[in-house]
């Protein structure tokens, strides 16, 4: 059983992404206890899955390795994973959470060395890579995992694989035993931090995303440049495997759009000119991108690299959004048809691969919370007075780089901490 | 330098007189109409640049052009529009009001259709088909007009022999019963309608 200490002067941060992370971290080393409850079996969330960082270029793996020798230094934080929230009750100062933790089958024995994983036989879907690739059914979700624990999936638990998996281990580290546990935590006030997910590109009909294997979302890439992505880094189109030199991108798929997403998503302009230098690294003067854009909108002080893109020999800008695409059965490549908007010449454009700049949509919607928030019309958390003691952080309130994302969970941090205070003074 | 010449109001123009024309406004020339539209390559301006020179004042050049009389009504552009234009819409309007200030283009098919199809129509209060059809096959000269209505002998007979042609129509043909009553709702409908555009 997992045994939680928690009272209403402690402070439940829900999701353990760079935002929860940071509010959890401001209000700990600010002498609050805190619980961090994390759905996936890692914390870090989405910014783990990038290879590189805008606008410096730097291995986003820097910032996160900092933040997790922070969390794991301080006493004051509790954290739970593959825990969800499922109902939270009470009011400001004195809330009562449901959390539901779903069995690792693995304990804290465990030292991360990989045994389990040489033992099993079966491959399941790596959900870090986006599906794009297979992991073990046990497994360590990404070298930078934090915990460094692995995980076994639930499909070995009674089978033989299953027995051979427990025996691999010297340390007495996986514990079929586990089960699924609901627990009752008290809380004054809980930041909620559940972050974003890339919309669905395949409601986007025109693009073919469910059709056509070479149109891929920028998730994706940022997947197949990492060296711990499915191709070791090497950019490879899916259809056939094929260097992929010559690579679109289309921006505002989904977002900017009353069809979809109404919202501007802020990040992804910028996100796809950190794309091109991808191409540019891995190809030098071979590589060539295409962006399709709308306008770009690199917000304030990212202009200075849209500068510096637009320098770059290797990228093309074509000012138009794409209006249809097409996959070449027999080449696999891709032929983009549109017209553009300076000077209104109609394309039809060859590339090996298309990227679509997909936008953010909230992971967990507003209305999905399970207490009364206000949220906008994407979604997105919103702060006011009705939410009590509960306060958005991050991409839950918005869509946002990581700058901003840590920004704002900053000042949820500070909010709870004021409730927390609030009630430690009354209780004295 | 009157205004008259310039049309520096022209966008304030079509909000008044052409129907939903104040959503032209809206169009943030992301360009997916024009790609998305299945006559794209056929016709002079992409909905996309027309809105582009409604703003810009281009009066005469948006009214002329050929394209709103080019839309088949297929509604893609509609239906993909990010901003939710009723493109189809506006293109229908413009061609109204275009014809209205007489700057349709000369000889554009689809619009020498509409007015002999108006005309067909308002004359007894029905279509009258057969002399629809022979008002269209013989609008380029008679010799023209055979050529198209030999072409057009099989269908014509298929038709005739359904019982959905008949040729005692050419001479009169059927009629409502209230004509003139049907003339003055007409007249009224377009006082109205003329108001409320200032087309008058
Ligand atoms: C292609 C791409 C490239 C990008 N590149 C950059 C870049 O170079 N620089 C930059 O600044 N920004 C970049 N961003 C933006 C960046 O990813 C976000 O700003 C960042 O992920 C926001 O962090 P977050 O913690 O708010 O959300 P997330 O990273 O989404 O974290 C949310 C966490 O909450 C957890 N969670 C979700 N639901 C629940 C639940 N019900 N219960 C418990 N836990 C839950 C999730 O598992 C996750 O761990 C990029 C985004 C994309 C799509
Ligand atoms: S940031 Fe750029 S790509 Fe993303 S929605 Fe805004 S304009 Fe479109
Ligand atoms: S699709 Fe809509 S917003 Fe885009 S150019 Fe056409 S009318 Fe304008």
């Amino acid at each position: 059983m997992t045994e939680v200490v928690a009272t209403n002067q402690t402070i439940l941060v829900v999701g353990g992404g760079i935002s929860g992370m940071t509010a959890a971290l401001e209000a700990a080393e600010c002498g609050k206890d805190v619980v961090l409850v994390e759905k996936n079996p890692v914390l870090g969330g989405r910014v783990s899955q990038l290879y590189r960082y805008f606008p410096k270029m730097c291995h986003p793996v820097c910032g996160l390795e900092i933040n997790q020798r922070r969390t794991k230094m301080n006493p004051r934080i509790r954290v739970l994973t593959m825990a969800e929230v499922t109902g939270i009750s009470g009011q400001k100062g004195d809330y009562t959470a449901t959390v539901k933790i779903s069995p690792r089958y693995v304990n804290e024995n465990c030292t991360a060395c990989g045994e389990c994983a040489k033992a099993a036989e079966t491959d399941i879907d790596d959900a870090f890579n986006y599906n794009l690739g297979k992991v073990k059914a046990a497994f360590l979700p990404h070298k930078m995992a934090y915990p460094q624990r692995y995980v076994v999936a639930p499909s070995v638990v009674g089978t033989p694989e299953g027995d051979k998996i427990k025996a691999a281990c010297k340390y007495g580290a996986i514990d079929f035993g586990m089960q699924e546990e609901t627990l009752q935590l008290k809380a004054g006030a809980i930041v909620w931090a559940t972050g974003w997910k890339p919309y669905d590109a395949a409601k986007i009909q025109p693009y073919g995303y469910d059709r056509f294997s070479n149109v891929i979302t920028n998730v994706e890439f940022e997947r197949l440049a990492d060296p711990h992505g499915p191709t070791g880094g090497k950019i490879l189109r899916p259809s056939d495997g094929k260097e992929a030199k010559n690579v679109a991108f289309i921006q505002c798929a989904g977002s900017r759009d009353e069809n979809h997403l109404r919202h501007c998503s802020r990040f992804c302009c910028t996100a796809s000119l950190k794309q091109t230098q991808y191409v540019r690294e891995k190809f030098g003067d071979e590589a060539q991108s295409t962006v399709y854009y709308i306008d770009i909108r690199a917000i304030d002080r990212f202009e200075d690299f849209y500068a510096k893109v637009r320098a770059d020999q290797s990228v093309k800008f074509v000012k138009s959004k794409v209006a249809k695409i097409v996959q070449d059965e027999k080449t696999g490549d891709v032929v983009l048809h549109g017209v553009d908007t300076e000077g209104y010449h109609r394309y039809a454009n060859t590339h090996d691969l298309v990227v679509l700049a997909v936008g953010m949509d909230p992971e967990v919607q507003g209305a999905q919370v399970p207490a009364e928030v206000a949220a906008d019309a994407s979604g997105f958390l919103v702060s006011g007075d009705a939410n009590g003691g509960i306060f958005g952080a991050g991409c839950a309130t918005n869509a946002l780089d990581v700058n901003r994302a840590v920004q704002s969970a900053t000042a949820s941090a500070l909010r709870a901490i004021q409730v927390i205070n609030k009630v430690a003074s009354v209780e004295g | 330098m009157s205004e008259m010449k310039y049309h520096n109001n022209f966008l304030k123009e079509v909000e008044e007189r052409v129907e939903e024309g104040h959503m032209v406004k809206m169009c943030m020339q992301c360009g997916v109409c024009s790609g998305s539209c299945p006559f794209g390559p056929h016709w002079a301006h992409p909905p996309q640049e027309l809105f582009m020179m409604i703003r810009a004042g281009k009066r005469e050049e948006v009214l002329s052009s050929d394209s709103m009389w080019m839309c088949t009504s297929c509604y893609q552009c509609i239906v993909r529009c990010p901003r939710k234009l009723p493109i189809t819409h506006i293109m229908h309007g413009l061609a109204y009001l275009a014809k209205r200030e007489g700057l349709a283009p000369k000889g554009q098919p689809t619009a020498e259709f509409g007015q002999m199809f108006w005309d067909n129509l308002t004359k007894d209060g029905r279509v009258n088909e057969l002399k629809l059809s022979l008002s269209l096959y013989f609008k380029d000269g008679f010799g023209q007009g055979v050529k198209n209505a030999m072409a057009m002998q099989s269908v014509g007979m298929g038709l005739m022999k359904a019982g959905r042609l008949n040729p005692m129509e050419i001479l009169g043909g059927h009629k409502i019963k209230d004509k003139s009553g049907f003339h003055a709702m007409l007249k009224k409908a377009r006082e109205i309608e003329d108001a409320r555009r200032k087309l008058a």
